[in-house]
């Protein structure tokens, strides 16, 4: 594993395309994922990017942290953005207006702008099948905003508008399986990817890239200011949610899924948990209901992966 | 050479997008709209024009996908009516503010609720200040000729403003006109491709869309806003070099039957052939009424619209839209100011017609010039027909 990680480490392009900067929080492990990503993508690339934490931490009028072409339109709607770049580029292209060569759209989105409201108009752009990526960047609320709970949120944790009380165990839902979502769709390449897993997400980026269709990739973007943890530990929480099984790393080529990392076996998601300040108010009972969720649905992944 | 042919409006305008070669339409189906995207789709599945049809899953990813490919450097066309036009509103003032030349041929019609398929001008008035440049036809040949002016004044360097061609559901949509298509040459020579500022592309990357702070946020709606104002030099250069080229020439404002007579009807759209034909009438009995046509909508054309109505003593403003608890309808209320600001001694009359479909008879307008119909001051406006 070593070795082959080390390939991938010497493969992996060096030119970055997010400037210096940038207002992130510290910590933020989605710019990280977002800066992995683009390394993979290329200079080719064109960014159609939602209203949320990474367009805000880059582009106050007049200044940008972007060094490939990026446009921010509205919040729910970065698919359909991508929609239509992918589809100028295309035919500008065939009527030979600009030069044909292989440019890529993605476009990049928090939870609640994939899972909550940019919902339609991503299932819309993965059914129409444009050649593009979309990315989302899941942080498991609204974190831009101040913390609001999203479908994204986990079961119990404490958000702003998911608060624990003596009525309330915090988020009251489960979260919202969107790569799922995304696969049901049929589409060529679907998966999941964490920055604490690096050269997965290298891995992932340049299928993605390459399919010839709509891709979607869902990173678990630790926030530190939104889970209540120290900004140093943010690629360890990353690293506990995989090894939990709470986020499991696969990909979905062509229907079939596909476990990339194993973390067998399962540390308890006690240990991811616990050191979490919007995990703090759960009670025993409370992870023991999270880990048999858990375990039942790394036990799912693990059937679907064994189907031919 | 341009033929003339009879032809249902909304196919017309469709001919008038390919004419016009569009690259990229964005659109999602919603009556009276529909044979405009129907026959569009089919131009391009018949390899007729060479675009890409983008079938969205609503008119809110049209308009998203329209802005997409717009500041991709293509030319985009969309249309769309109503509760269509409503569930885009929020991406219309991003189109407008990210200075993008979309043109969209809007097919009014009433908004829900009630559910009414029909025409009348509510939706476009809650959209008229999008910052979007906004004409009005009257009828089918000033529709495919204001869309073939329109992408011309949008994607003119010192415009760059999205431009909306407004046209009455049904009423104008769905007959049946002798129009004259100019030849794809003129057009073209009309009409050269587009060539954008600045565009999504990887060899000389921008940001488009990013936020401004207070610091900033007021010069760049101010410029935006100085913007369309002065787009409207841009618009009477566009008419008239069409009217140079083509034979038919359009002005913001048009007046019919103004000159021997201080009375006028002020009103927007395909009502206004129905006021034309009032007017004709009264005529044979000897009585003299105008009518002030508002061909521009956006930018407001306070000077040409002052002209026209500086000399008159009554003015009856027919609009095709509830006030909605304001004081007067929307094309009232901006009269009343113009008239107000240059302290004019006008009496102003407001008459609501035609609300979801209902029948506007030439009657109306002669009754109100007859004074038939009471204006009713204590409403402000009178809503003619109305059983209350």
């Amino acid at each position: 594993m070593r070795l082959k990680g080390l390939e991938l480490y010497t493969d992996h392009p060096e030119a970055e395309f997010v400037a210096s900067g940038h207002r992130a929080c510290q910590g933020c492990a989605e710019i990280l994922a977002l800066r992995m990503a683009l390394k993979v993508f290329g200079k080719d690339t064109i960014m159609a990017m939602a209203t949320g934490c990474m367009e805000i931490i880059s582009t106050p009028l007049p200044t940008t942290n972007w060094e490939i072409p990026w446009i921010h339109v509205a919040f729910e709607n970065a698919a359909a953005v991508a929609s239509g770049i992918e589809s100028a580029i295309r035919i500008l292209q065939e009527k030979k207006k600009i030069e044909r060569k292989d440019i890529h759209v993605i476009a990049v989105a928090g939870d609640g702008g994939t899972s909550d409201i940019g919902m339609q108009a991503l299932s819309g752009a993965l059914e129409r099948g444009h050649k593009f990526t979309y990315i989302c960047l899941d942080n498991e609320a609204y974190m831009n905003t101040g913390i609001q709970r999203s479908s994204s949120t986990p079961y119990g944790a404490m958000t702003t508008t998911s608060p624990p009380g003596k009525k309330s165990i915090g988020q009251s839902t489960w979260k919202k399986d969107m790569a799922k979502i995304a696969a049901a769709h049929n589409i060529p390449y679907v998966a999941t990817a964490c920055p604490s897993y690096p050269f997965d997400l290298f891995s992932k980026i340049k299928k993605a890239r390459s399919v010839n269709g709509p891709s979607y990739i869902h990173i678990l973007s630790v926030c530190p200011t939104g889970w209540r943890i120290p900004a140093d530990l943010a690629i360890e929480y990353g690293k506990l949610a995989v090894r939990t099984g709470v986020f499991p790393l696969y990909e979905v080529e062509d229907s079939r899924y596909k476990i990339t990392y194993s973390p067998e076996p399962l540390r308890p998601v006690q240990d991811y948990l616990k050191g979490q300040g919007r995990f703090r108010h759960l009670k025993d009972e409370d992870i023991e209901l999270i880990q048999k969720r858990i375990t039942a649905q790394w036990e799912e992944l693990k059937y679907l992966c064994s189907l031919k | 050479m341009s033929i003339k042919k009879g032809i249902e409006v909304s196919i017309a305008a469709s001919i008038a997008a390919k004419l016009a070669r569009v690259e990229v339409i964005a659109a999602y189906p919603i009556t009276p709209q529909t044979h405009i995207v129907e026959h569009l789709s089919e131009l391009v599945a018949n390899g007729e024009l060479e675009a890409i049809y983008i079938n969205v899953e609503s008119e809110h990813s049209a308009m998203s996908a329209c802005c997409g490919a717009s500041a991709a450097g293509a030319r985009t066309f969309t249309s769309t009516s109503a509760q269509g036009l409503e569930l885009m509103h929020e991406i219309l003032f991003i189109a407008s503010g990210m200075r993008l030349p979309i043109v969209m041929a809007t097919v009014n019609r009433a908004l829900s609720s009630p559910l009414s398929i029909w025409g009348d001008h509510s939706d476009i008035m809650a959209a008229r200040d999008t910052g979007w440049i906004m004409l009005f036809c009257e009828n089918g040949q000033e529709v495919v000729d204001s869309i073939i002016m329109a992408f011309k004044i949008a994607e003119h360097r010192n415009v760059l403003l999205p431009v909306m061609v407004n046209l009455d559901g049904f009423s104008l949509s769905h007959v049946i006109e002798p129009i004259e298509f100019p030849s794809q040459k003129d057009v073209d020579s009309f009409l050269p491709p587009y060539k954008p500022l600045y565009s999504l592309h990887p060899d000389r990357p921008v940001t488009m869309g990013a936020y401004g702070m207070p610091e900033i946020y007021t010069e760049a709606k101010y410029a935006q806003e100085m913007a369309l104002i002065n787009s409207k030099d841009t618009i009477i250069g566009v008419m008239k070099e069409f009217g140079d080229k083509f034979g038919r020439h359009y002005k913001p404002v048009e007046t019919h039957n103004t000159e021997n007579t201080d009375f006028a009807f002020i009103c927007l759209g395909s009502t206004n052939e129905n006021i034309a034909t009032a007017i004709d009438e009264l005529k044979s009995y000897g009585k003299e009424a105008g009518l002030i046509k508002l061909r521009l909508f956006r930018p407001f054309p306070k000077d040409e619209l002052l002209s026209a109505l500086k000399d008159k003593k009554r003015i009856a403003v027919i609009e095709r839209a509830m006030p909605a608890g304001a004081a007067n309808g929307p094309l009232y209320n901006e009269i009343a100011s113009l008239i107000y600001n240059n302290r004019l001694d006008i009496t102003l009359e407001n008459y609501i017609v035609g609300l979801g479909g209902r029948d506007v008879h030439p009657e109306y307008f002669i009754d109100i010039f007859d004074k038939k119909i009471t204006f009713k001051t204590d409403k402000n406006y009178t809503v003619i027909g109305v059983r209350e």
